[in-house]
This record gives C-alpha cells, structure tokens and sequence, in this order.
C-alpha cells in the first residue's frame, strides 16, 4: 500500500509539527508514505473565494505529485473535501479522478482503511473537541446534530484509545468556529465573535487543550486564545494520536 | 454604494450583549427544531419526500399551474399573473383602485417584501396595516423585518414597550408581553373589523384543487379574510404542490422547522370566496423562471420559507437579520437574492463559512451551502468583486503553481514574521484587530522532512 | 396581463427541468400512537388547549344549556347540542365582535399536533372560529388519527369553500420570543372528546 502525504500549505509553514506527527503515526501502524516533493496546494483558498477559474496550475501540480498512489492521506478534514469535490485536470482525468476516489482525511484513514482498533499513545489532560465543519459534515467523519440519524464518530472513536485523556464536546456541539477561509478577514467581526464563542464553551468545561481535525480551525481559535492570555493551548488531533506520553511531548 | 453584509454585521455585533441575546435566542429556536425532530422517527424520510415532491413539481411546473388556475377558476377565484415586482404592485393597487378602498390589512408574505407593495401603495396614498405582531411592530418603527417568520426578534420588549406607547399610548415602561399583546391585539381588531380589503401570502398552492393553504399562529389572516369583502392572496409560482395529501408532508415539516410545533394554530384551506366575497390569487414570477433555469440554482425555489436556515446559521445569528439588506435575509437569502439583483447582493454569497449546517436543516433539502460556493464562482465571473481581491487571488494561484516560488515565498513569510512582525502585527493587518499570528517554527514540514526523513 | 401569464409559462417550460418521479409516500413508514387520544391530549394541553373527555352527549347539552342562560353572546354550530343558531351566516364583523364563545363541531382530530379539521359549514360563519373569545370544539374519540397522512385521507379539503386545522388558542411569542396566548383568534380552547 503505497501512501502519498499531502501536507496543506498552512500546516507545511507554520504547524510542521502536524505533518511530523502524521508522518510517524502512519508509518508507526505500519504504512509506507512517500512525501511528494514538489507539492504546494490543494487550490481551497482561491475556490472557496470565488476564483476556481485560476486553478488550473495548482491543480494541475497537484495531479503530478499525486499520481501513482493507492491513497492520499492529510491531516485536514476541508482540503480532503475541496479536493475530493473539486480536484480538476481535463488532460489527466483518469488520475485525478483517482486522486479524488482515494484521497482520505487522517482519521477516517484510520477508522475505514487501516481499521485502527488501539493506539499506543497517552495524552493524560482534559481535551475538547472542536468539530471542524467541512470535515464533519463534508466528509461524514461524524454524527451531526442536525440530522435524526444514530451518533457516531470517527475522530471521537481513535481518541478514546489514547491513554489517560479526558474528552468533552463544547455545549453547542458542533457550531463552526468562523474561520471559513478568507472569511476570517473579509468578515472578522463575526468571524472573531464566533470563535471566541466557542471558546468560552470550551472554557466552561475546563479544558487543557482543545483540538480538530482541521488546523485552519485551531490557527483561528488559537489566535484568540493567545491575545486572551488563555491557559488553553491547542493540538491537532495527529499530534494525540501519535503522543507517546505527555511527558515527552513537544513542539519545534 | 451598496451596502455591504460584513460592514452591517461589524456595526450589529458592536453591540455585545445584544448579539449575544439574538444569537442564544435563534439558537434555543434551533434547539426546539431538534426537539420536534427527534420526535419523528420518520424524520430523515420526510425530508426526502418533501424534496423529492418538490423536484418533480419543477419539473412539471407548467402544468401545474396551468392546472391550478383552471381549477381555481372554476371555484370562483380571480387569477393574475405578474412578470415582475412591479406589475404586482399594479394589479394589486388596480384591485384597490376599482373598488375604492381605503382601509387595508396585510397579514404575513415575504413576497408582498419582495416586491416593496406597501412601499409602492404608500405612494399611491394608501396605508396598508401590517397584521402579524412582528411585522406591526417593525412597520410602526419603519423598519424592514429581520427574519422572515420572527419578524422583530432583532428587538428588545423595552423597544418594543417604547414604540407601543408612541403609537398605542400604552404606559410607559411597561414591558411585559402579555400587555403589549393584548393592546396589539385590540388595535388591530378594530382595523380588522373595519377593513374592506386583506392581503394574504400563500404557504401552499394545490394545483389538484386550485385552492391554498395560509398558515398563521396569531389568526390575523383569517381575521382579515373572513372581514374583508376582498381577499387578494399572493403568491411565488413555486408555491405550487401537486396534490392535498402532499400537504401532509409539508405541513408536518414547516412548523417543526420553523418554531418546534407540530403545527401553526391555523392551517386555513381557501377554495372559494365567500358569497358576496372577491378574492384573487397573483401568481408571480419575479426572477424566478430565470432562476429555474440555472441548474446549478433551481433547488433554491423549493423553499417553504420555514427559516430554520436562518436559526442555525451561526453568522446570520450574530449578524442580525438587516445585515443581509434584503427582504429574505439568511443563509436561503444569499442564494435566492443574487438572482434577483446580483451587482447588489455580490456581497452575500461570502457572508458564510460554508460550515453546511443549513443543508442539513432545510426540510426540502436544499444544497444551500453548496450553492453559496457556486454562487461565488458566478459572481466573480461576473467581475463583481474587487479588483484588490482579484489581484491577490492571481498572485495566490501563480504561486501555487509553481513548487519553487512557493516555497520562496513561505520562507520570505517567515522570515519577515520572525525578524519583523510588526509588518504584519499591526492595525493594517485585519487577523490582527483580535488575534495573535501563529507562532513561526524553526522549520517548514518540507525543511524537517529533507533533513530528517529523506534517504 | 394574458400577454404576462404566456410569457411566464413559457418562460417556466423553457427553464424547468427534465421530469423527475413523484416519490410514493409510505404511510407504513410514518410513526404511529398507541393511544391516539392520548397523545391528542398531551400535545394539546401542552399548546395551551383543554381537552375534556366525556361518555356522551347529554353532560355537554346540560352545560351549553346553562351558558345559553346567560349575558354573553353564545353561537350553537352543533346540531347535536340543540337548536342551532340561527342567521349566523349572514353576520357582519361587525356584529360577531362580540362573540365570547362558539361551540363547533369537530371532523377529525389529528394525535401528532392536537390539531382538529373543521369544515366552513360547521363554522356557519367562516370568522366565527377566529373572532370568538373562546372556542369550543367537539369531537368523536374515534375520529382521532394518528397523523396528518391519515387526515388528509378522511377529509376532502375542497369539499367546500373553506375548512382548517386548527390547533387553538391562538399564540405568538413575537416579543422577545416570549409565549402569549391570545393573539388575534380565541385566547382559550376546549375540545370535548366524546367516548
């Protein structure tokens, strides 16, 4: 099984971190990841303003990388989305309708194609859970609290296997956290409002950390979190996952 | 200048105890839906009937109100058809005009907003008097209403105690509901009683019977209608079902939706005038054909105008009904209104996250998040956004292009934000105005993996 | 104005998609009550209705005989309850102001909104159910239904001029989003299930 890591350009700049922790936790369950070299991005930004028109080169560069592989992992819930919907290369539809067919976000990796039953991880503080939206509802990594369907989630079910963690959801348990994209300065009143209600929720439950799926999401809140001089701080799920112990966990 | 969503929702969400008190107030709206949901165990399969019927009756439209007028015809009802906003507003006042009528109630139809009617007949010098308590209150204050079934949700009951005893003479502050009902309500029976004329929307048209269904909790269309010696009911033509037993299904999703009920105090089914009565039906276009001929669109005239896209949109939530400068605000607002005008509501489209909660709301299935996306690909097509945004959207896109220059700018990034990050932590810089920027790592992903992983 | 309907239509022929199936709805599928009497109950009284059950006519004739005795302005639409009265068809708004209290007569009654079909003719008066200050509707308790698919199959919408559901007293909460009962129709409900 040969796994292309897609690495989203915010992550690959300012959370390395989140890609390393990815990278060990896949091949730690015994998965052979290559890193495309030449990859930049996944086209969300200029897509979800309006611009798709302008994705030819991005998307263009991301079949070349991509091409070959039996899945494409990423640690984010909404690149996996736009790709998934949205990837287009009209002199290479073969592939990139493969690439579309076997990208996966990496708790539904886990969950579906691994089929992870335990983890050998242990994260002993008190996390919240933040439901990134486009991974939530785009890619069904979770039950939804609008829908009248039986609860269940993929990201909640890996993180249960980690030892001595303390999970709780916010009171509204999967309200957005107002980053959507270009969103959080076009319209950062409510952008910044809406975050810092999620917070308070996640306050109110006394948490350590609070992660996602997303790290767009957790860039957002952790924003707010540090102008507010808050004691919470915020991890990616990828990083839980792969914690040895909290001890020896750190950033770079 | 058009007014922008995101500069009205900054100015709305100044004031913080107020958006907080809209937001958890639309928000406990939300949790009484879920509440009356969870209570069908059918729910999911409502959903999908009601889509699925509403599909086939675009599909079939043509028909079907050709169907429906020749059978409201023959009970007795008068059919117009208006092309636009304006030739509504003319057959409507050529109604008044014939019969001479001054005294006019109007009870709840975001049509009759659409078209500006009471705007339109004000300048002709006649007084329309908005029936529903909501919409009284805000036509007392000149203001347009801020949601669609919750007409002044956006106010205060001190605003509203305030208003009352400027145009009711009740005492001044007194602010208990109840009180302030009861004076509406004695004030608007006397202009029931008088009025020659009522106004109604229509939830539902049946074009297997030619007859509608209006659906009230207060009774203030009926007490218009059944005063009235003319009852003029207007209506979008995609109110059309095809069948009464459809209405089973409509009926059991639309106030479930809408409020958490099981249903509207009253369903009002109108075949025939009353002996002595005229009542008409204005049947109009307005956008609409056009908009049934967008593919990408058409699903946004399922509509049943229920609002529960409005109660879970956590941005409409915080940014209050008159951010959206429409007469159908929300989430179904930003997809409905760009057809109609789309140079004016450019804006709307982007004032969501597209966190996809709407869609998953809407009892007709309406991909409304997925629509906002589209619509944002027309409007910039259309060369409605600014050229600031297309210019940087062009740098965006020729970066990620190009693996090389990618990588030089992430580092110049970086760089300039670790050795001078006051270029980009500074008031010019919109994150910055209530968030830190992330932290600068010593390494990029691709820096860490060449140095460490690759052989 | 026929010049706006054809350009409509025609507009609306050329735009409106491929045909697509009207889907069969399953009324196996839909939830169904133990007691459906019940549940009319429990969902009415939550809305602010009374519901009273009797083993027959007689206890309700007795009880519309003393209010007849009375000042207020009382309307009997309800043949079984005695003499119908008379000319209220021919009312004006004007005169039905006054109206403290109707006693109607109820088609059906729906378990899942404690909702009850009436028929204009059984209004007399189509106003009646809305200006009265107080509604009293009747109904057979083997009349309640489950949900409105099994209404919609006993009742025949377009039968007359006019019919509703109605789900009384009327109600708005468009202050503050506090609940008033009373808002333009009846300020309170009864209905009278007969065993």
């Amino acid at each position: 099984m040969k796994i292309g890591l897609f690495i989203p350009c915010y992550i690959d700049q300012f959370y390395p971190q989140v890609g390393i922790a990815t990278l060990e936790l896949l091949e730690k369950l015994g998965c052979s990841v290559t890193f495309p070299l030449e990859q930049t991005c996944c086209g969300q930004p200029m897509a979800n303003s309006g611009f798709s028109g302008l994705n030819k080169g991005c998307d263009a560069n991301f079949v070349t990388n991509f091409s070959g592989f039996d899945y494409i992992v990423a640690p984010s819930g909404s690149c996996v989305l736009h790709l998934k919907e949205h990837l287009k290369d009209e002199s290479r539809r073969e592939e990139s309708q493969k690439i579309r067919d076997t990208v996966y976000e990496l708790t539904e990796f886990l969950t579906d194609v691994l089929k992870v039953e335990n983890l050998k991880a242990d994260f002993s503080y008190k996390v919240g859970i933040h439901s990134s939206c486009h991974g939530q509802r785009g890619l069904n990594l979770s039950g939804m609290t609008e829908r009248m369907l039986p609860f269940f989630s993929k990201p909640e079910q890996l993180l249960k296997m980690v030892g001595g963690i303390e999970l709780s959801y916010p009171k509204r348990k999967d309200e957005c956290c107002g980053f959507g994209g270009t969103f959080c300065v076009f319209e950062e009143a409510v952008s910044v409002k809406m975050g810092k209600d999620r917070i308070d929720e996640h306050e109110a439950n006394g948490v350590d950390y609070i992660t996602a799926w997303d790290s767009s999401c957790l860039m957002h809140l952790e924003g707010i979190l540090k102008r507010q001089k808050s004691r919470i701080k915020i991890i990616h799920i990828a990083e839980i996952l792969n914690s040895r112990n909290s001890a020896s966990y750190k950033k770079i | 200048m058009n007014p922008k969503h995101a500069d009205l929702a900054e100015q709305f969400i100044a004031d913080g105890s107020r958006t907080n008190w809209h937001d958890d107030t639309l928000w406990f709206v939300r949790e009484k839906r879920d509440k009356a949901a969870h209570g069908l165990p059918e729910w999911e399969q409502l959903r999908e009937w009601a889509s699925q019927i509403k599909n086939h009756t675009l599909s079939n439209l043509s028909n079907y109100l050709e169907q429906f007028e020749e059978h409201a015809k023959a009970n007795g009802i008068i059919v117009h058809w208006a092309a636009d906003g304006d030739e509504h507003n003319q057959i409507v006042h050529g109604i008044i005009k014939r019969h001479n009528i001054r005294k006019i109630v109007k009870s709840k139809s975001m049509l009759t907003e659409e078209c500006h009617l009471n705007e339109y007949l004000s300048h002709q010098g006649i007084e329309v008097v908005d029936t529903d308590l909501g919409e009284r209150i805000v036509q007392f204050r000149k203001e347009p209403p801020s949601h669609i079934v919750l007409p002044a949700i956006h106010l205060t009951k001190k605003q509203v105690s305030e208003t009352f005893h400027e145009h009711l003479n009740t005492e001044k502050g007194n602010n208990d509901p109840q009180y302030l009902t009861e004076a509406a309500r004695q004030h608007l029976r006397d202009k029931f009683i008088e009025s020659d004329l009522a106004i109604t929307g229509v939830n539902f048209a049946i074009a297997e019977t030619g007859g509608f269904v209006v659906c009230t909790n207060e009774g203030n269309a009926d007490m218009g209608a059944h005063t009235a010696n003319v009852h003029i009911a207007s209506m979008g033509f995609e109110k059309i079902i095809p069948k009464a037993e459809h209405l089973s299904v409509f009926l059991r999703l639309l106030a479930r939706s809408a409020t958490g009920q099981p249903i509207t105090t009253y369903s009002s089914h109108f075949h025939k005038p009353r002996p002595n009565q005229e009542m008409h039906i204005v049947i109009v276009d307005n956008g609409r054909s056009r908009q049934l001929g967008r593919a990408d669109f058409r699903n946004s005239l399922k509509c049943i105008r229920c609002a529960a896209c409005f109660n879970t949109c956590p941005v409409y939530r915080r940014s209050g009904g008159h951010s959206y400068h429409t007469a159908v605000a929300g989430p179904i607002g930003s997809i409905l209104n760009p057809n109609l005008d789309m140079k004016a509501n450019a804006d709307l489209p982007f004032a969501s996250t597209l966190c996809g909660s709407c869609t998953n709301v809407c009892p007709v299935k309406i991909d409304i998040h997925e629509q906002l996306w589209k619509w944002r690909q027309v409007i910039v097509s259309e060369g409605l956004v600014s050229t600031g945004k297309k210019a940087g959207m062009k740098g965006m896109a020729f970066v990620f292009s190009n693996p090389k220059l990618y990588r030089l700018a992430g580092r110049m990034a970086r760089w300039t934000m670790k050795i001078f990050p006051f270029i980009v932590s500074n008031k010019l810089n919109v994150w910055y105005n209530q968030r830190e920027m992330p932290e600068v790592p010593k390494q990029s992903f691709r820096e860490w993996y060449l140095e460490n992983k690759k052989k | 104005m026929t010049a706006s309907r054809n350009k409509i239509l025609n507009s609306i022929k050329e735009h409106q998609p491929d045909l697509t199936e009207l889907p069969v709805i399953d009324i196996g599928k839909v939830i169904g009550y133990a007691d459906t009497f019940e549940q009319f109950r429990n969902v009415l009284e939550s809305i602010g209705g009374k519901v009273v059950s009797l083993p027959d006519w007689d206890a309700l004739q007795q009880l519309v005989n003393e209010e007849k005795q009375q000042e207020n302005f009382i309307i009997n639409a309800v043949p079984e309850l005695g003499e119908i009265t008379p000319e209220v068809h021919n009312l004006t708004a004007v005169q039905l102001e006054k109206l403290e209290k109707i006693y109607v007569k109820g088609t059906l009654g729906v378990a899942e909104n404690g909702a009850v079909w009436v028929y204009e003719s059984h209004l007399l008066n189509r106003l009646t159910a809305f200006i009265c200050q107080h509604l009293v509707l009747i109904i057979n308790k083997k009349d309640i239904v489950g949900t409105l698919h099994q209404a919609y199959e006993k009742i025949e919408v377009n039968k007359e001029g006019f019919g509703l559901f109605i789900a009384d007293p009327s109600k708005t909460a468009d202050i503050e989003q506090s609940l008033v009962i009373g808002a333009h129709g009846s300020r309170s409900t009864t209905v009278y299930v007969i065993e």
